[in-house]
C-alpha cells in the first residue's frame, strides 16, 4: 500500500522532492537507473509517510502520485 | 486508499524535455491544475513563445499556437479578439517578454487585453545556453556577462510586474515564485485568480513566476531554489502590485 | 450592384470586409493608411475587429493569432511596414496559415519617401522572410482590379493554406476609380479539421507551429508544402496581353507602371508601330506560358518599372534570355509618363517601319 508512487521512468531524479518532505523520507536510490539515465526518488518508509502531497507538489515532473 | 494528487487530466502524460529540477515543469502543472479545476481545457487556446517553453505545445493539452519570439501577447491577442469567448493564454519567459516582447508586453497592458499571461523570471535565457537576460541580477554571472552584470554597462533588471501595474488595462500584476511549497500554493491561487479575471472579462492578467534554471546557473536544484529565495526575491518582492477585483470588492 | 467612385486603399478594406475578413489589424504608414482608417470605421459595424497594433510587427502577429484560430485575417502597410512584417509572414507560410497582407509600396530602400515605386518586387516574390517557402503575390492596376483580388486572393490563402499578398502601390492605393463590389459573402471554408479554436473536448488538441527540431521532418514539411507550390504555379499563374498579336516589341510591366505602358503601346500601334504590353496579374507564381505566347512574334521586349528593374530579372528567366530585353524605368517615387515610355519604344524600333 504505496501513499508516494513514483513513476520510474519520468523521474529526472532532481531531489527537489528530498528537501521538501516533511518526515525526511524521500531519498535517491542509487541501484537503479531508469531509461534516461537517472537514479529516482523513493519514498523510504511507506508507512511512516502521511500523504502530506509535499514531495509531488515540489515534482517538476508530475512523477509523484500520492494515495491516501 | 483513494489518490488525493496526480497529474491533470490538461497536462499531457508526457515525459518533458525540460532540465532536472526546472521550474517551468512546476509551472506547467499549476497552468494545468487550473485549466482543470475551471472545466475550460476545451475552450482554451495556449500560445508558447520561443524560449525553454516552445515545446509545450507538447505539454499543455488544449490547442496552442507557437508565436514568434516576443510576439506572444500578438499573437493571443488576435485569437482572443476573435474568440472572445475562448480562454486564451500564453506562457512566457523572461527574456521573451521582458527583452524583446516589451513593446507586445506593454501594449496589452494598455489595452486591457483580456487575456492571461504567465511570465517565468529565471533571469536568464535557458534554451540558448544562459545569457543575460533583461532581469539577470546585478552581478549576476551568466554566457554573456560572464565577469557578473555590470550596471554601468548592461543596466538594471527590469521588474515588470511594478511596471506593468501603472498601466490602467491591468487587472492583476502579481509576483509569485515557486521555490518552496507555500510559494507553489499562492502561485497556484494567484492563477487561478488570472483565469477567472479573464472569464469576468476584467482586462489583462500577468502572473510573474520567479523560477529556476539549475544547467545555466550551475547550481543543484537544491542550491537554486535557495537562489530564488536569498538573491531573487529580495530584488523581486513577492506580492500583488494590482488587483481589479479586489479594488472592485473594497468599493462594495 | 451599386457602382461608387471609390479610392483604392477604401475599396481594399469594403472588399475585405465583403469577402467575410473577420478581422483587421493596422498600423498606420503613408502611403495606405486610408485603408486601416476605412476599417475603423466599417470593420465593427460589420461585425469584424478591427484593431490598431502597437507596430507593424504585432499587426502580423495578431494576425497569425487571429488565422490559426481558423478565421479570415488582413493587414496592409507599405515598404518600410512590410519589411517588419517579414518574419510573422515567414512563420504564417511555416505554419501553413493562411491570410491577406497587403503592400501598397512606396520608394524606398530606407524611409524613402511616400509616392507610389515597385521597388519591393524582389522582397515580395523572392525573399519575404527566411527560409523555404513562397507567398502568392497578387498584382492588380486598378481599382476594380483590387477588389476582385481581394476576393481571389482570401479563397487562394484558404485553398492552398498560405499568405497571399497584394502588392499594389500609392498610385493605385490613392488614386479614385469606380467600382462595383461582390456580394457579401456568407458561408466560408471550414478550417476546423485544423484550426486552433478549443477542441471542446472532442478532438486531440491542435498545434499552430512551425518549429521541427527533427531535421528530416523539416525537410518533409516543406516538400510537402513545395508540392502546393507545384499546384500553385500550374494552376494559378495570370496575365493580361494587350495588342501582343504580331507584336514585335512587347513591353512588360505590372500594376501603375502597365497603365503607363499601356497608353505608351496604344500611341504607338496608333502610328503603325508593332507593339504590345504584356502585364501579369500574378508576380508569384510568375505566368511563363503566358509571357511565351505574348512574346511569339517579339524581337525585342521593353520592362519597364517603378524601381531600378527588379522583374526584369523573371522576365528574362522566363524566357530564358532568347528575346533581347531593355529595362527603361524610374525609382524613388517617380512615375514614369507615358511619353517617356512612348519614347523609348521609337528608339527601339526605329519608329514605323
Amino acid at each position: 500500500m504505496e501513499k508516494m508512487q513514483v513513476r520510474f521512468e519520468r523521474c529526472k531524479g532532481c531531489g527537489l522532492c528530498v528537501t521538501v518532505c516533511p518526515k525526511k523520507l524521500v531519498a535517491i536510490q542509487k541501484e537503479k537507473r531508469n531509461e534516461k539515465g537517472y537514479f529516482t526518488a523513493i519514498c523510504t518508509d511507506q508507512d511512516a509517510c502521511i500523504s502530506c502531497m509535499m514531495c509531488a507538489m515540489m515534482c517538476p515532473d508530475c512523477a509523484i502520485k500520492i494515495e491516501k | 486508499m483513494a489518490v488525493v494528487f496526480d497529474r491533470p487530466k490538461s497536462l499531457l502524460d508526457v515525459s518533458t524535455h525540460f532540465c532536472p529540477g526546472c521550474g517551468h515543469g512546476i509551472v506547467h502543472r499549476l497552468v494545468c491544475e487550473v485549466l482543470d479545476e475551471m472545466g475550460v481545457i476545451g475552450d482554451t487556446i495556449g500560445v508558447v513563445p520561443v524560449g525553454c517553453s516552445v515545446m509545450s505545445y507538447n505539454y499543455f493539452g488544449c490547442d496552442v499556437i507557437e508565436a514568434p519570439h516576443g510576439r506572444a501577447p500578438a499573437v493571443a491577442t488576435g485569437a482572443k479578439r476573435v474568440n472572445p469567448d475562448k480562454i486564451v493564454f500564453t506562457y512566457q519567459g523572461d527574456g521573451d517578454l521582458a527583452a524583446i516582447g516589451t513593446a507586445e508586453t506593454v501594449h496589452v497592458g494598455t489595452r486591457g487585453e483580456n487575456i492571461v499571461i504567465i511570465f517565468i523570471n529565471n533571469t536568464t535565457y535557458g534554451m540558448t545556453g544562459g545569457q543575460m537576460a533583461p532581469t539577470t541580477l546585478p552581478g549576476q554571472v551568466t554566457q554573456t556577462t560572464p565577469f557578473g552584470r555590470n550596471t554601468d554597462t548592461a543596466g538594471f533588471p527590469i521588474r515588470i510586474c511594478e511596471m506593468l501595474s501603472t498601466l490602467s488595462g491591468v487587472a492583476l500584476a502579481q509576483r509569485v515564485a515557486i521555490d518552496s511549497v507555500p510559494h507553489i500554493r499562492e502561485a497556484k491561487k494567484a492563477i487561478r485568480k488570472a483565469f477567472d479575471n479573464q472569464v469576468a472579462k476584467r482586462g489583462l492578467s500577468i502572473v510573474e513566476v520567479l523560477s529556476t534554471c539549475p544547467t545555466n546557473w550551475g547550481l543543484s536544484p537544491d542550491k537554486s531554489m535557495d537562489f530564488v529565495r536569498k538573491q531573487m526575491i529580495p530584488y523581486y518582492p513577492l506580492g500583488i502590485y494590482k488587483d481589479k477585483a479586489a479594488e472592485e470588492e473594497a468599493a462594495k | 450592384m451599386e457602382r461608387s467612385l471609390m479610392k483604392g486603399n477604401e475599396a481594399l478594406a469594403e472588399a475585405a470586409i465583403r469577402c467575410g475578413c473577420k478581422c483587421f489589424f493596422g498600423y498606420p504608414i503613408t502611403p495606405q493608411t486610408e485603408l486601416s482608417a476605412y476599417m475603423a470605421k466599417r470593420m465593427e459595424k460589420s461585425g469584424g475587429v478591427f484593431l490598431q497594433a502597437e507596430s507593424e510587427i504585432a499587426a502580423i502577429n495578431m494576425v497569425l493569432g487571429a488565422a490559426s484560430t481558423g478565421v479570415r485575417a488582413m493587414t496592409s502597410s507599405s515598404s518600410p511596414g512590410v519589411s517588419l512584417k517579414a518574419e510573422g509572414i515567414s512563420y504564417m507560410a511555416g505554419s501553413d496559415l493562411p491570410a491577406v497582407i497587403i503592400n501598397v509600396q512606396r520608394g524606398g530602400p530606407g524611409l524613402g519617401s511616400i509616392q507610389p515605386a515597385q521597388s519591393d518586387y524582389f522582397q515580395a516574390t523572392k525573399a519575404m522572410g527566411h527560409g523555404d517557402f513562397h507567398i502568392i503575390v497578387y498584382a492588380p492596376c486598378s481599382v476594380q482590379e483590387m477588389v476582385d483580388t481581394v476576393t481571389l486572393a482570401f479563397d487562394k490563402a484558404d485553398e492552398y493554406r498560405t499568405p497571399v499578398m497584394i502588392l499594389a502601390d500609392g498610385l493605385l492605393g490613392q488614386m479614385m476609380e469606380p467600382v462595383t463590389f461582390p456580394e457579401p459573402k456568407t458561408e466560408l471554408p471550414d478550417k476546423s479539421d485544423w484550426a486552433a479554436c478549443g477542441h471542446k473536448n472532442k478532438r486531440e488538441h491542435h498545434i499552430i507551429n512551425s518549429l521541427f527540431l527533427d531535421a528530416p521532418l523539416l525537410e518533409a514539411k516543406v516538400l510537402e508544402r513545395f508540392e502546393r507550390y507545384k499546384a500553385i504555379e500550374e494552376n494559378e499563374t495570370d496575365a493580361e496581353l494587350y495588342m501582343c498579336e504580331g507584336a514585335e516589341l512587347v513591353i512588360t510591366a505590372y500594376g501603375a507602371s502597365a497603365r503607363v505602358a499601356k497608353s505608351a503601346v496604344t500611341k504607338a500601334r496608333s502610328e503603325g508601330i508593332k507593339a504590345g504590353l504584356f502585364r501579369p496579374k500574378t508576380l508569384w507564381p510568375f505566368p511563363v506560358k503566358e509571357l511565351a505566347e505574348a512574346t511569339k512574334d517579339a524581337k525585342h521586349i521593353l520592362d519597364v518599372e517603378m524601381s531600378m528593374g527588379q522583374m526584369i530579372y523573371d522576365v528574362k528567366l522566363a524566357t530564358e534570355c532568347r528575346i533581347p530585353t531593355t529595362f527603361f524605368g524610374r525609382t524613388g517615387g517617380v512615375i514614369p509618363t507615358p511619353a517617356e515610355v512612348y519614347d523609348e519604344i521609337k528608339k527601339l524600333t526605329g519608329g514605323a517601319q
